[in-house]
């Protein structure tokens, strides 16, 4: 393999990376809260449908766009849409006490079919024609860093080759450790997804807590939604179905990290050399393979290749059950609805 | 801290479960509710009278004869498939894998039928299908089972994850029967129709449904009469009183899944033998996981799943009929179904609590 191709796949790897550490890391504050918020795919294509359409209209309504205007109208348009996303979470579980798991996979339906359905028929129902892109407003996302970017060799075309979202990922990351680990409201949120009971008698507004983790929660992984627009399909709309795989991905990657952002910073991009790891096996490899197995094309070995992230997930899921270390556990009252009378 | 807990106006506390009645009245409130949301929604969206979106609807899902059939051949697959799951969720097992256990049991169903289809009896054929794909949803479900039962490893995201080693799977051998290299085995057996569900009483669907009927009644006795049932009831109850009455639960586990497991896969057989003839990474199409909100709307009931199942198909069948008539994309139905599961997944609330206001607010609790 040559250094331009682990260029690449780097490169591809940290973009890959960036779409579920966004998911991981709004997911982890709802699981902190107690909250397993199995809607995260559904709040991705939410935040990133509602950032595309945002983007399209204002790229329609202007003859002149104007840069920072069109990164933030995206910006808040999925804000907004990822937290009323949930919002609509917490009040199920929270307020009316449906089964989290239930509520997840409904929104991840809904949210599914929110974003496919405008993601296929915006053009048409703004009287245009062909599929949906908002090249422009992307290409802003896409922006590479100033300064940096093309010096120090092959490290500065891995780090330095990216949209700004890629860095504030790392930076919301650490901050949210920081949040989790260090500050008052940080310790009271992981309080009440261990034992609600004891933080409602501490005097904790249990209910408070979880409408915000939940909220603010989905709106962090409405980013990776975004991102996953604005830099990953640059811009457009696919109804492939990727998005929902990266969601569930990101969903993984809370339990790959137990539970701590911070190892997200690595994980995530571990995921993406996963990933794309199909593209890079050396053909030969295929060759030899697919003779053995009498394929009639070496690249359909491809398809069994694409199958590594999944199984990598899965023998880190049975590794880190097996261990049982106490720092790495799930919070204690994951999963389950809070009824103070019922304690 | 010294901030005092604010007492709200509205006040909620626990009630004896409703009556029946009193829970078809919810339900019925529920759907009404969502209807009317999705009417909101279709008229902002599309500026269409939401009354005749409606009557397309249902002209979609049974407007002729042919079109009830399909309404009901796909409520029953989407009721096997609900089925499947009762017996993993009544112990809190979340398989959230049908999806690949109906994806492999098709592709064994396939694999036959490709292989052995125009050369094999078809009924012989047809019973070895059955028994391949439901061994092969079994085994598909096994694993998460397993680690489940003896190291707690977390089911659900196991599950999901087989679900995409499953997609794989099945892309590799789309690609590895494909003569055209058009990345689609096509309809199987098209000549001599091998391996296909024959028509029965002039039928095309009667096999599928006598087989959905066969597993309802079946999964009804099962998980109210049968010891193993009763276990995993226990089970999903408190795993503490499980073992202190001597149930071994790691095989009660490993058992409740494996049969649940092996029915996706036999929906999978249904799917691929009796429906589409032909195997992709859509067979599924995404019915494992409603499945999943049908089971617990119906409270593992396999007389409610029926309605509910049925209630589903209808709406999708009705969505996709708007979407053809005025133009619209098919993931319309999606949302459509999105709110109606939101509503009467809420509605339940009012079934199990009551809401009052809080007249004494200056009174201590």
């Amino acid at each position: 393999m040559s250094v331009s191709q682990i260029i690449s796949w780097c490169v591809a790897a940290i973009t890959f990376g960036t779409v579920i550490m966004y998911g991981c890391i709004g997911e982890t504050i709802n699981q902190k809260a107690g909250d397993l918020n199995l809607g995260v795919p559904g709040v991705m294509q939410i935040g990133g449908i509602a950032a595309l359409a945002a983007a399209f209209l204002y790229e329609r309504a202007v003859t002149s766009l104007n840069p920072v205007l069109s990164m933030l109208i995206a910006l808040l348009a999925c804000l907004i849409a990822s937290a009323l996303a949930g919002l609509l979470f917490a009040f199920l579980t929270v307020t009316l006490k449906v089964n989290q798991n239930v509520t997840g996979l409904t929104l991840t339906i809904f949210g599914t079919g929110i974003a496919n359905f405008f993601g296929g028929s915006m053009m048409k129902l703004s009287g245009g024609v062909g599929t949906i892109s908002v090249a422009r407003t992307a290409n802003i996302f896409r922006m590479k860093l100033p300064f940096l970017f093309g010096k120090f060799g092959a490290f500065g075309s891995i780090v330095f080759s990216h949209g700004w979202m890629v860095y504030l990922a790392l930076i919301l990351a650490f901050a949210i450790q920081y949040f989790l680990d260090k500050t008052r409201v940080g310790l009271n949120l992981r309080s009440v997804g261990e034992n609600p009971a004891t933080a409602d008698a501490a005097g904790i507004n249990v209910t408070r807590y979880k409408y915000l983790a939940s909220i603010i929660g989905s709106a962090i992984c409405g980013l990776g939604g975004l991102f996953y627009v604005m830099d990953y399909i640059q811009g457009s709309w696919a109804n492939d179905s990727t998005i929902e795989a990266l969601g569930w991905l990101a969903v993984a990657l809370v339990i790959f990290t137990s539970w701590k952002p911070k190892n997200a910073t690595w994980g995530a991009y571990l995921f993406g050399l996963c990933y794309w790891a199909y593209i890079y096996i050396p053909g030969s490899v295929s060759k030899f393979l697919a003779e053995k197995l009498n394929l009639s094309k070496a690249t359909y070995m491809q398809n069994l290749y694409k199958m590594l992230p999944y199984l990598v997930t899965i023998v880190v899921l049975c590794a880190v059950s097996r261990k049982k270390k106490r720092e790495n556990q799930a919070p204690a009252s994951l999963g389950l609805s809070y009824f103070r009378e019922e304690r | 801290m010294e901030k005092v807990h604010h007492r709200s106006f509205l006040r909620v506390t626990k009630k004896d479960e409703a009556s029946l009645p009193v829970k078809a009245l919810v339900i019925a409130i529920a759907i009404f509710c969502a209807l009317l949301v999705s009417a909101l929604f279709i008229f902002f969206v599309t500026k269409l009278d939401p009354i005749s979106v409606y009557v397309s609807m249902f002209k979609g899902a049974f407007g002729t004869k042919r079109r009830a059939w399909i309404t009901i051949r796909d409520a029953c697959l989407l009721l096997l498939i609900s089925l499947s799951l009762a017996p993993a969720f009544r112990m809190r097992f979340w398989n959230c894998g049908a999806e690949g256990q109906i994806l492999l049991g098709g592709l064994s169903t396939a694999a036959l039928m490709i292989y052995f289809g125009n050369k094999v009896p078809t009924p012989l054929l047809l019973l070895v299908m059955m028994i391949a794909s439901m061994l092969s949803g079994a085994i598909w479900a096994f694993l998460p089972a397993y680690f489940k039962a003896k190291y707690d490893t977390n089911e659900t995201l196991f599950t999901l994850m087989m679900n995409y080693v499953g997609i794989q799977l099945i892309e590799f051998f789309v690609d590895f029967w494909d003569k055209k290299q058009s990345h689609s085995v096509g309809i199987i057996n098209m000549n001599g129709q091998g391996g296909w569900f024959p028509p029965v009483f002039g039928q095309q669907y009667t096999l599928n449904i006598l087989i959905v009927l066969v597993v309802t009644v079946f999964i009804y006795v099962y998980m109210k009469y049968s010891k193993h049932g009763y276990e995993g009831a226990v089970v999903g109850e408190s795993v503490a009183t499980a073992k202190y009455a001597g149930i071994n639960v790691p095989k009660v586990i490993r058992n409740n899944v494996l049969l649940s497991g092996a029915i996706s896969g036999l929906a999978g057989f249904v799917e691929v033998s009796g429906i589409s003839h032909t195997i992709s990474n859509n067979t599924a199409g995404g019915r494992g996981f409603t499945a999943i909100i049908v089971c617990w709307l119906a409270k593992f009931n396999p007389f409610a799943m029926a309605l509910i199942s049925l209630f589903i198909v209808f709406l999708s069948k009705g969505a996709a009929q708007i979407s053809s008539d005025f133009g619209l994309n098919e993931f319309a139905s999606q949302i459509i179904t999105g709110i109606i599961l939101f509503f009467i997944l809420s509605s339940d609330f009012f079934n199990n609590y009551k809401v009052s206001f809080n007249h004494n607010r200056k009174e201590g609790r």
